[in-house]
């Protein structure tokens, strides 16, 4: 087997190639390879001995999936109520200018980072909230937001 | 003692007699509700929400998921059931491409029948146009999702009557739509084996067959440089009459072969003589086989989308399928090698053929069916597309007087005809086997089991103190499961017969639509009937038999092989498998 399908292979044995277990097959698949590409899609229906329109389907059904490559760094800012009341629109757009990120696109080109725009992540007390990479930020302004960015432009410079 | 098993639907007692849910006991009552999620012989889905009744203490409920108990009172055609019905429909209405004048499902749809019973003249909800987008990928099917009202009868028989889900539900919401995998063309798919059965479920103009070709087809005939030959499938001769209003089931070739002249075409033949000639090599090479003891069971190749998918799933079956081409396909080059005995040019004569079959319209374009860039058969028209060329033409069907069909390519016998109907091949093959076995009982053989409305057939042919094991299968998760069955030890056969489509032939997609097992009995019953006025066995066909010492040497022989016979290809999908 090529290195490429051996992360697949291995979430799948973890399962007990349980085709019930598809959700959090994908879940494990999706960390491994920051996506869910369409070889490895099509290898695991294969695994699973359903079809690859199956799987595609669940793929596409929940948002958390991704089916595009996604940047190496998730930035997550929340546009819940309570960040939304606080100016999380503000945050979004400084964002987008800063990565050069076009309408509906969420993934810079050279593949370094992803925006998403996501509905509440429990911490409205530090509204507006911005997560770098699974580190939560309260109270983000726009000029915050972008100090931020500029940390891991700089991280992967060196 | 009066039964008390029974439902009280609009007043009227009707007994419940094993009817699965209520929607069927409400036809029965005589209320012919259209539905669009509901086919008999699929999973009960509950999607369309247009079989809504009132039941006295359940309230509103969808009458295809409940199932029908004893002093139930049912109300159809209330005040309240007839506003929901009618929302639902207006809901469909809004949320899709539904311009009847120019969608080819246009009279056959049932979203247009349903707006039409229901006096629909105006649609209160602002209208979100679906972009349309016509994936023509596929040689065989047109895929159009702006038409499509997701009632999931497509991806329902292709998961449970096919096995395969080369279709299925993707995204969500508003962007919810039917595709193959990774939203790619259904020509781009590598599970779809064209079949086409999708389409025959599918209750508008959102998968239909491709037609495309009918508008190439009269640019030939109206070429004079061209000559023009065209000939029909069994199934087409019991499928065409019911569109123009001919008893369903009844055989009709006469009346086709005058209007296949009356529409322009030069040759008139029928692939029933070809059926004949499969066959006869078929069968040879089953005798091969079976006395040999070599690549057992036989498996038929007739059927385009079972030979793609065995191609695609099963490859390690291919040594079973038998190397004949199907009739179709033998017989494109059969005209054409004649014409060119006598003079012309291979490129000079068009082949057409009449199927009731999407899959046979990808068949003709594998390039093993190419000589020098020249097709076999050069188009595929469906028995519904030759219905609207009949139509086009101002021909009126129904009315005209029977012709003949020219010889020698449109001799056939009973064997060739029952080609149409599950059962019919094996049926054909073993009077051939019989008589070559055992030359004194000339081939008659009795096996009622191969004519059952069944999709999954066992018989036994004892002849000559041999004994022949053979199985009928249709639709392809049947044929997967003996497959499977075989490969475990649990059953042997010697020789097998697959047909895509449950019931065979009569009910392919290219057919005129049905629901249920009746319009595939009526059919098929079609076929036995012409069967049995005609000669028994394929020797019989004596101009089958003069094709050998002229055309071809000898049964089985070279030029035979290259002309009739074909090869496979493994097309299994191996994606992160070692090689």
């Amino acid at each position: 087997m090529s290195d490429r399908f051996k992360p697949a292979a291995q979430i799948l044995k973890d399962n007990n190639y349980d085709s019930a277990k598809l959700i959090p097959i994908l879940q494990k698949v999706q960390d491994a390879y920051h996506f869910l590409p369409e070889d490895v899609m099509r290898y695991i229906a294969n695994e699973l001995n359903i079809s690859p329109a199956k799987v595609f389907g669940v793929a596409t059904f929940f948002a958390h999936f991704a089916i595009t490559p996604k940047g190496k760094h998730i930035i997550r800012v929340c546009n819940g109520t309570a960040c939304h009341v606080k100016g999380s629109a503000g945050i979004i757009d400084a964002v987008k200018k800063k990565l050069k990120l076009k309408d509906g696109q969420e993934t810079t080109e050279d593949l370094l980072f992803t925006l998403e725009c996501v509905s509440c992540l429990g911490a409205c007390g530090l509204a507006p909230v911005m997560v770098v990479d699974d580190v939560v930020h309260g109270q983000v302004t726009p000029a915050k937001a972008e100090e931020l960015l500029d940390e891991v432009i700089k991280a992967e410079a060196k | 003692m009066e039964n008390e098993n029974f439902v009280i639907i609009e007043g009227k007692k009707v007994a419940i007699e094993g009817e699965r849910n209520l929607l069927e006991l409400i036809r029965k009552a005589g209320f012919n509700i259209t539905t669009f999620c509901y086919q008999p012989e699929l999973e009960i889905y509950g999607a369309c929400r247009l079989c809504l009744v009132e039941v006295d203490g359940m309230g509103v409920v969808a009458s295809c998921c409940v199932a029908p108990r004893a002093g139930m009172n049912v109300r159809i055609n209330t005040d309240e059931i007839r506003r929901l019905r009618r929302i639902n429909l207006e809901l469909l209405l809004a949320s899709g491409n539904h311009n009847c004048t120019v969608c080819s499902k246009s009279g056959h749809c049932k979203l247009q029948s349903l707006a039409q019973e229901m006096g629909i003249t105006e649609i209160r909800f602002k209208a979100k146009q679906k972009e349309t987008v016509r994936d023509t990928s596929s040689a065989a099917l047109v895929r159009d999702n702006s038409k499509c009202i997701l009632c999931g009868n497509c991806v329902r028989i292709c998961n449970e009557v096919q096995g395969i889900g080369a279709i299925d539900f993707a995204f969500r919401g508003y962007r919810a739509k039917i595709t193959p995998a990774f939203d790619k063309g259904m020509g781009e798919s590598h599970e779809c084996v064209s079949c086409g059965q999708c389409a025959r479920v599918c209750p508008v103009g959102a998968l239909t067959p491709n037609c495309s070709e009918i508008e190439q087809v009269f640019k030939e005939i109206n070429n004079p440089a061209k000559k023009v030959a065209v000939h029909i499938a069994p199934a087409v001769r019991v499928g065409l009459g019911e569109i123009f209003g001919l008893p369903q089931g009844k055989s009709i070739d006469g009346k086709i072969a005058a209007a296949l002249r009356m529409l322009g075409f030069d040759y008139v033949y029928d692939t029933a003589f070809a059926a004949d000639l499969t066959i006869v090599e078929e069968a040879t090479e089953f005798l091969h086989r079976f006395t040999e003891g070599k690549n057992l069971p036989q498996l038929t190749s007739c059927c385009p989308a079972w030979v793609n998918y065995v191609e695609k799933f099963t490859p390690e079956f291919i040594p079973n399928l038998s190397t004949a081409r199907s009739p179709m396909q033998m017989m494109g080059p059969v005209i054409k090698a004649d014409f060119v005995e006598k003079g012309g040019k291979r490129e000079d004569l068009v082949v057409v053929a009449i199927m009731p079959c999407s899959a046979k319209k990808g068949e003709i374009k594998r390039e093993e069916f190419y000589v020098d860039g020249n097709p076999d058969t050069d188009h595929v028209v469906t028995t519904v597309g030759l219905a609207r060329m009949i139509k086009e033409a101002g021909i009126d069907f129904a009315n005209l007087k029977d012709e003949e069909f020219d010889h020698p390519f449109g001799t056939k016998t009973g064997a060739g005809v029952i080609f149409g109907a599950s059962g019919g091949v094996m049926e054909a093959a073993l009077r051939f086997a019989a008589a070559e076995l055992d030359p004194k009982n000339a081939g008659k053989i009795k096996l009622d089991v191969l004519r059952a409305n069944s999709t999954v057939k066992e018989a036994e042919l004892k002849v000559a103190g041999k004994t022949v094991r053979v199985a009928v299968v249709s639709g392809l998760r049947n044929a997967r499961k003996l497959l499977d069955d075989i490969k475990a030890g649990k059953n042997k056969y010697d020789f097998i017969e697959v047909m895509s489509c449950q019931g065979g032939c009569v009910a392919g997609a290219g057919q005129p639509q049905f629901e249920g097992w009746q319009a595939r009995k009526n059919r098929a019953k079609g076929l036995y009937d012409d069967d049995a006025k005609m000669a028994y066995k394929s020797q019989d066909n004596k101009d089958v038999m003069a094709l050998y010492g002229t055309i071809f040497d000898k049964i089985g022989g070279h030029k035979a092989h290259e002309l009739l016979h074909t090869h496979y290809f493994d097309r299994k999908d191996r994606t992160g498998q070692d090689k």
